[in-house]
């Protein structure tokens, strides 16, 4: 007892006939399929290659274009001559010509006939499958499909949506329901006998004609009518695509299929010779019934597939631009922006630098230059703290920062005097954590004491661009977490909001702060506002504040007094 | 896109073609060995000009990918570069005196020289001191790449420009023949590139890089552009429009993806800057043959009489393709 493979071969003749040879010599006939679009030269020829062989056969050629009818004829044609011409035969497996044995063909030839009333065909039912190329998973079985899906696609498209308009049905034939799977199985010699010379064949190859790619559902359904056990899944291993095309193997796959412990792969690139020579080469170990276990390569191919269709989220390359909406993550990690905090306190970036261990910028959108970290010219990934390189795309500055310090929390300062290009990109951002003491502006104009008349016009320009930008923040298509205090608000507890801060952006554990920051002297800022007020301008944004600011931290209460007894 | 404007684009690409088939008339056939080019080849197309001392080197990477037949246009080279190409097997080359900038920067001669030879080949389109990296280059070879395009029914690959330097002054360790230029310029820009689309050619302009930081902070709209697209599987309607930045037909310049996936894509590594560079720069200045009035070289001009470094404290190192990968500037995309 012993299996037969049936290999269609369409290109790479030279490797078609290693692997033909290496099939015969592990006591496997072989019948080959050769496309009928092949000339009758290069066919002769590889006939004449093969002549000295007796256990290999040629059947009858059909057209194989990818997807059509031909390549189901060409199967049965192959697996006819099969059964008749060798009766040892138990097991027949469909390969293609780029298909490579991976273990010697013993091991498959014991697993097979410890196995001998198995079918090894992927088969399920069209609702349950995920790979619809072209967006049709059901209606491959009940619409028609005169045109061809690679060469006439705008006629396949039309002619499927002519259909589905006008609620065009086929009947399926009674008795069958509609399965599919991979088009590389091996079935046992009683199932492909009885799917061959079923009597109703007539019918069913009537209706397959027109299914769409009926070489992934022919066999798929059939044999679910007459296979004692089945076993959904295919010995071949072959991974497709999102675009349903299979993934190439190559040289530096070795190691991977090796350890797959599959029997066959496909597809392999015809100049893969290191495959070829490691594989074909006589002998091998026998890995004694070991089962196939392609895992690691389905996560590789799988990452393959994820990387191309949905990308890294926040990257902005020469082959990734999404459109708006589209990115997936406007920016790639989360961050912190701080508006109020620096001019509130002295030291704000030093001490949370130090408080939550993150990364902390000062103004990086500031008029003059980026302020890195420490004020040093260039960050990380070479990025040049010039303000008019920043300025020519700020967005693609911020997507940038966040992208080359990724695995590391960014925070910076943001306030009315900055690029304001950047307000509604913040604002629109998930990964922002934007934290703002609206009207903080102001501490450091009423600090600068200058002439006054100027300091109002500054005080109203800063006020309506942050005005502006609160707007944008509270906005419904904001997408930033956003807490917003008026800088009376922060003042009356400014401990609290500060530990709040700190314990969700902390690398480590969260710890109670152990120590506060400076706060600036707001005496006389309540009649600085005042004065803002007498002259005509309205600040509003930072709240009510007493025209006699408060202490601005509680003085510390007196201790009790206790006894010693 | 409008049918107004689509015409509009037909009507440049035929303009662009009869501009090459007129500017062909400057070439001379210095040695013509095209006949060995058998169906499948891989091509490479150059222009260049006193790139003596690069070209083994160049020839040898390209070789070594697996390329089979290099067409070169020498444009009145003087440093026997000239000679030292037409003695190879695998070239094939012209010769003009020409001017550069009416050939639109060599782009007309190579636009004819594609249409001619290149129709039904994969093309390669680079310039001497442009080295490609693909995703798996270490161990798969360029026909590898090309196959799986093939399969994947793409016909165009993009592969941005990312300019290399040394640390310390540009001059301070001299190219020799024949030696790795990316051993001395081995540092880049991993993360400042600024990217927007082109509305009317559909193809992304990309700036930044040590250029932009160095010689063009105060101008960063005049930066040189650094998107590329240098490996397209030829057909005779195809001309380049500017440089390899970008083609026509436009469907060509989509070698991104709009929705959030990522396309395979590579990078040239640009070895502009070696010690050659200081002198080349002169002349180049001297002769006012590129693009945009020679502004690029006015303002390298500017700046390399002090000799800067260009390195900075977080520049990188070059590896390997996948580091190029992990930092996010080129992409395998679903080639696994």
């Amino acid at each position: 007892m012993t299996f037969g493979v049936v290999i269609m071969v369409h290109t790479a003749f030279d490797r078609a006939e290693q692997v033909i040879r290496h099939w015969v010599a592990g006591g496997c006939p072989v019948v080959v399929h050769i496309d009928q679009a092949v000339s009758a030269t290069t066919y002769s020829h590889f006939q004449g290659q093969l002549s000295d062989l007796p256990q290999v056969l040629f059947s009858r050629r059909f057209r194989t274009e990818w997807g059509s009818w031909g390549m189901v004829q060409a199967s049965q044609a192959a697996g006819e001559l099969m059964l008749e011409r060798f009766p040892q035969v138990q097991h027949v497996y469909l390969a293609s010509g780029s298909c490579l044995p991976l273990r010697p063909v013993a091991d498959l030839a014991a697993y097979l006939s410890a196995r001998p009333n198995t079918d090894f065909i992927e088969s399920a039912t069209t609702a349950d499958v995920p790979w619809t190329v072209g967006g049709l998973s059901e209606e491959r079985f009940t619409l028609r499909f005169p045109f061809s899906w690679k060469r006439q696609r705008r006629l396949f498209d039309k002619y499927v949506a002519l259909q589905r308009r006008f609620g065009f049905k086929r009947r399926i034939p009674a008795g069958i329901t509609p399965h599919m799977g991979s088009q590389w199985w091996c079935l046992t010699r009683r199932t492909l006998a009885a799917v061959l010379n079923d009597p109703d064949r007539p019918t069913y190859d009537r209706f397959f004609k027109r299914v769409w790619i009926p070489d992934e559902s022919y066999f798929q359904t059939l044999a679910r009518l007459y296979t004692q056990q089945i076993e959904s899944r295919s010995l071949t291993l072959s991974k497709f695509d999102f675009q349903g095309k299979p993934h190439i193997f190559y040289d530096d796959h070795l190691q991977l299929l090796r350890r797959s412990d599959c029997f066959v792969a496909r597809k392999i690139w015809p100049h893969a010779d290191l495959l070829y020579d490691t594989f074909l080469s006589a002998g091998g170990d026998a890995t004694n019934g070991t089962e196939p276990n392609p895992g690691k390569i389905d996560r590789i191919f799988a990452k393959a597939v994820d990387r191309r269709t949905r990308g890294r989220p926040g990257l902005y390359m020469q082959s990734r631009f999404p459109n708006d909406g589209w990115e997936n993550g406007v920016t790639s990690s989360p961050y912190s922006v701080f508006e109020g905090f620096t001019e509130l306190f002295e030291d704000f970036e030093s001490w949370l630098a130090r408080a939550t261990g993150n990364r902390v910028h000062g103004h990086l959108f500031a008029p003059d230059r980026a302020e890195f970290e420490g004020r040093q010219p260039a960050f990380s990934g070479a990025l040049s703290d010039s303000a008019t390189l920043r300025d020519y795309a700020p967005r693609m500055f911020l997507t940038n920062l966040i992208w080359n310090t990724r695995g590391e929390r960014q925070c910076f300062q943001y306030g009315p005097a900055d690029t304001e290009d950047i307000s509604w990109h913040l604002a629109k951002d998930p990964n922002a954590r934007i934290s703002v003491i609206s009207g903080a502006w102001a501490v450091p104009l009423f600090q600068s004491g200058g002439n006054f008349a100027d300091l109002r016009t500054k005080a109203a320009l800063l006020q309506k661009i942050e005005a502006e930008h609160l707007k944008a923040l509270r906005s419904p298509h904001a997408k930033a977490q956003v807490q917003i205090w008026t800088m009376a608000e922060f003042v009356e507890s400014p401990m609290e909001i500060l530990q709040s801060i700190v314990e969700t952006i902390s690398t480590g554990s969260a710890r109670r702060l152990t120590e506060a920051p400076r706060m600036v002297s707001l005496t006389g800022f309540g009649q600085f506002l005042q004065n803002l007020k007498n002259q005509g301008m309205h600040p509003y944004l930072m709240g009510d504040f007493p025209v006699d600011p408060a202490p601005t931290i509680a003085p510390t209460p007196k201790r009790k007094p206790y006894l010693v007894k | 896109m409008g049918f107004f404007q689509s015409y509009r684009l037909r009507l440049q690409r035929k303009r662009w073609r009869i501009r090459a088939w007129r500017k062909s008339r400057d070439l001379t056939v210095v040695h013509d060995r095209t006949s060995q080019i058998r169906p499948s080849d891989i091509l490479v197309f150059s222009t260049l000009r006193n790139e003596d001392v690069r070209l083994p080197y160049f020839l040898r990477y390209y070789r070594d990918l697996g390329v089979n037949h290099f067409i070169m246009v020498d444009n009145g080279s003087t440093d026997g570069g000239a000679e030292y190409l037409a003695s190879q097997a695998d070239v094939s080359l012209w010769h003009t005196d020409a001017s550069y900038k009416r050939a639109r920067f060599g782009v007309d001669w190579l636009n004819w020289l594609q249409m001619k030879h290149g129709t039904g080949h994969w093309c390669l389109t680079v310039d001497p001191d442009e080295l490609l990296v693909y995703p798996f280059c270490d161990t798969r070879p360029l026909r590898a790449l090309t196959d799986w395009l093939d399969a994947s029914s793409i016909k165009s690959f993009g592969a941005m420009l990312l300019d290399m330097y040394p640390k310390g002054r540009i001059d301070q360790t001299p190219y020799a023949r024949n030696q790795d230029p990316i051993a001395i310029a081995s540092w880049f820009d991993s993360g400042n590139y600024t990217i927007e689309r082109n509305r009317k050619f559909g193809n992304l302009w990309i700036q930044g890089g040590p250029r932009a930081r160095m010689f063009f902070a105060d101008r960063p709209e005049l930066a040189p552009a650094l998107n590329k697209i240098p490996l397209v599987k030829w057909d005779k309607g195809y001309t380049y429009v500017s440089s390899t930045h970008n083609l026509l037909p436009r469907g060509l310049n989509l070698v991104y993806d709009e929705w959030g996936g990522e396309k395979a894509s590579g990078v040239l590594l640009h070895t502009k800057f070696l010690d050659t560079f200081t002198t080349k720069a002169q002349e180049e200045l001297e002769r006012k043959q590129h693009y945009g009035a020679s502004k690029e070289y006015k303002a390298y001009a500017a700046r390399l009489s002090d000799n800067p470094d260009l390195w900075c404290r977080w520049s990188e190192k070059y590896i390997n393709w996948r580091q190029l990968e992990i930092l996010g500037l080129m992409s395998k995309g679903n080639w696994a």
